[in-house]
């Protein structure tokens, strides 16, 4: 892949670093396993689980095909509740409303709860290169945040950092003891220095897990409270949602809710979930919804059903190769398998290793508990992205070479043939670390004298 | 019964031993095993590659080799899975046929041939790994993931072998890293969850490593002897195959 050239490392390559050192490869691995053995314990406590995720699948496909009249539904009812919507059809536009609300109110600081629909927005870099002081309120966002880094995981953004490294850092920061590990006291400290951010900000932006077409009012799931802290204590909430968000009524919530923290992390159900219905006396409630890509997204047959997603990571936690890469090595807002079919719709170019780095052994796919075919549309975006002369070039030679070969059975009995005593006679051909990667860490397999087809025309024909 | 033995390319080529076991197994069991000489492989390395395009003749020398047959049987459950899902050609009345006529070796054992007993012995202790392609794709056996029943055509066919100890790793399903050529494009990743299953394996002292897939147990079998582990693999052809000769 190293002839594909991008801004950052592609997939692989990062991949080699984080495993280059492997005890922190196999904490990383055995922490996320142990988030999926959660996600297992609290599915199997649900006897109608496969049930609960056919339905929701349901709703959700049913709310893809009607996503212009529930959006109108939506802002109709919002705005009634006393709600301004805003309509942003990519990113800049986005961040611009936003900052746009900031200096209306000549507000120069801001607090923000875990929105993955900002950081795909770069909405932080944007909102600082004007001026703005925004401050993530998510501990592992916080966290990475000081750390001048992106969250590596959507539920879990500071999984890649051990207490030792939240340690230094606080120390750096917050003037916490150096070489204070105790997971209590670090918390305790980032309490204290949120809670002063939480009470002299004058607006909050907090993510939107669900919004109801049928109330005008939406959801923020948080195990931290920080989106209530924020929003409560603030005189103007912004809510940032992607179009996909909607969901018909709010009776559809008891489906969702079931779902989602049990396969995010093995919750029954999020420590917060706050229900937003309209702005209280004197506050000013704004909800952004934005398209950037998504409807281009629900005009590709094979790929629209990747908008049901509901953003709980159960496929990064059960994803062996997301496990032993760490979600910077997927170089986008959203990693894991689910990122790795929905960023090519953002950049078809710069994310054309995404979907290579998978095994395509389905495990997302039977997590997923709205039932989206990851594994299938990572096999999808291979052909699209070779069609589009996305894939590197001696990759195609290779495959071109393959295929002339694998259609000629003469021509490839004959290869065969040589192939095999060439490695019977040159093993060195082949046992070569720095040309043939299997052979870096594997032993090629031996090549007997004769092959199966050679040994039945011998003897059974 | 006419069945078509498909013996995919790199098992012909470096595997001859799997694709023996699975002729004298059918064989045995009372098949008329019928082996296409003009065969060659699947299809799958280009599409999984993003070349699905490309593998257009590969199809149209698999429907040739194999449209005569009532069942087209293989030893491995990831070209079935792929065949099953992307075999088409201008002959698409054949290639439907085959596309539901094919079948991995052990499905193939338990549902259709329903094999309820075998003359088999491997006094050995196995850990099995579960295959990918197999187990999600073709539904062999059931997935930590989903709440359903439990159960393992591989397993159940073990379970008719003499003396036999199926072990499994820890982590049941987790894949081997194989992954086509995912195992070159993404060597590190590759190997690293290679070793991870091996891992597993070795705390429960097995001899040897089995499942119904060559080319999971070809990586995990590079990763073995490259670090000198006793360890061996075996696939499970080899396994249902292997009677222990009478000693006088």
């Amino acid at each position: 892949m190293s002839e594909q050239v991008g801004k950052s490392l592609w997939h692989a390559d990062a991949a080699e670093v984080f495993i280059a050192d492997e005890p922190r490869t196999d904490w990383h691995d055995e922490t996320l396993w142990f988030v999926r053995s959660k996600r297992d314990k609290a599915s199997m406590q649900v006897p109608e689980w496969e049930e609960l995720r056919e339905l929701a699948s349901g709703i959700k496909d049913h709310s893809l095909s009607n996503l212009d009249n529930y959006l109108k539904e939506f802002e109709e009812k919002a705005t009634a509740n006393g709600i301004t919507v805003h309509w942003a059809i990519d990113a800049a536009e986005h961040n611009e409303i936003i900052l746009g609300i900031l200096n209306r109110h000549g507000f120069n600081k801001m607090v923000k709860s875990k929105s993955m629909l900002t950081e795909e927005c770069h909405l932080n870099a944007f909102l600082e290169e004007n001026g703005i002081d925004v401050v993530d309120t998510d501990l592992g966002e916080r966290i990475v945040q000081f750390r001048q880094e992106t969250p590596s995981h959507i539920v879990l953004p500071a999984i890649h950092l051990k207490k030792q490294d939240v340690s230094d850092t606080f120390h750096e920061h917050l003037g916490t003891e150096k070489g204070n590990n105790d997971p209590q006291y670090l918390t305790e400290a980032a309490r204290g220095h949120l809670r002063g951010k939480f009470i002299s900000s004058p607006l909050a932006i907090t993510g939107v897990n669900f919004a109801i077409a049928e109330t005008g009012g939406f959801v923020v799931c948080t195990n931290e409270g920080n989106a209530d802290m924020g929003a409560h204590a603030a005189s103007v909430h912004i809510a940032c949602m992607g179009v996909e968000k909607i969901i018909p009524k709010a009776k559809d919530l008891a489906v969702f809710l079931r779902l989602l923290a049990r396969s995010a992390t093995g919750q029954p159900i999020t420590t917060y979930s706050s229900h937003f219905h309209k702005p209280r006396k004197g506050q000013e409630m704004h909800v952004v919804i934005v398209d950037n890509g998504r409807s281009r997204q629900l005009g590709r047959p094979d790929f629209r059903n990747s908008l049901k997603c509901i953003r709980c990571a159960a496929c990064f936690n059960t994803c062996p190769v997301y496990r032993r890469s760490g979600g910077h090595s997927y170089h986008t807002a959203v990693a894991g398998p689910i990122g790795s079919i929905l960023n090519p719709n953002l950049d078809m170019k710069a994310n054309a290793d995404l979907p290579f780095a998978s095994t395509l052994c389905g495990s997302c796919s039977n997590v997923c508990p709205v039932k989206i075919d990851i594994h299938q549309q990572l096999w999808k975006w291979r052909q699209v992205l070779a069609e589009e002369g996305y894939v590197a070039p001696s990759k195609k030679v290779a495959m071109k070479g393959m295929a002339f070969l694998l259609s000629n059975p003469r021509l490839y009995r004959i290869a065969g043939r040589i192939g095999r005593s060439m490695m019977r006679a040159f093993p060195g051909l082949m046992n070569n670390r720095k040309m043939n990667p299997w052979y870096k860490q594997r032993e090629m397999p031996e090549a007997p004298a004769q092959s199966f087809r050679d040994w039945f025309k011998e003897n059974k024909t | 019964m006419k069945i078509g033995l498909f013996i995919p390319c790199y098992v012909d080529q470096f595997f001859p031993d799997v694709a023996k076991a699975t002729y004298e197994l059918l064989t045995k069991l009372g098949c008329e095993v019928d082996y296409p000489l003009g065969q060659t492989c699947c299809g799958q390395p280009m599409a999984n590659s993003g070349f699905a395009s490309l593998s257009k003749g590969c199809d149209a020398n698999f429907i040739s080799c194999f449209k005569h047959v009532d069942y087209v049987v293989a030893p491995s459950g990831s070209c079935v899975l792929h065949l099953k899902e992307h075999l088409h050609g201008s002959d698409e009345k054949a290639a439907t046929h085959i596309r539901e006529h094919i079948y991995e070796l052990t499905e193939f054992l338990t549902d259709v041939l329903k094999v309820g007993s075998l003359p088999a012995s491997f006094p050995h202790r196995v850990g099995m790994h579960v295959s990918c392609h197999g187990q999600r794709g073709l539904h062999l056996s059931s997935m930590t993931e989903l709440r359903l029943p439990e159960f393992s055509k591989p397993m159940q066919l073990l379970n008719l072998v003499k003396g036999i100890e199926v072990m499994y790793p820890e982590r049941k399903d987790e894949c081997c890293g194989f992954g086509g050529t995912f195992c070159v494009f993404e060597e590190a990743v590759s190997v690293k969850m290679g070793k991870d299953r091996i891992k597993e394996h070795a705390v429960n002292e097995v001899e040897y490593i089995t499942g119904v897939d060559v080319s999971c147990l070809m990586h995990l079998e590079g990763i073995l002897k490259r670090n000198g582990s006793k360890v061996k693999t075996i696939h499970i052809a080899e396994i249902l195959n292997h009677e222990v000769k009478q000693r006088v």
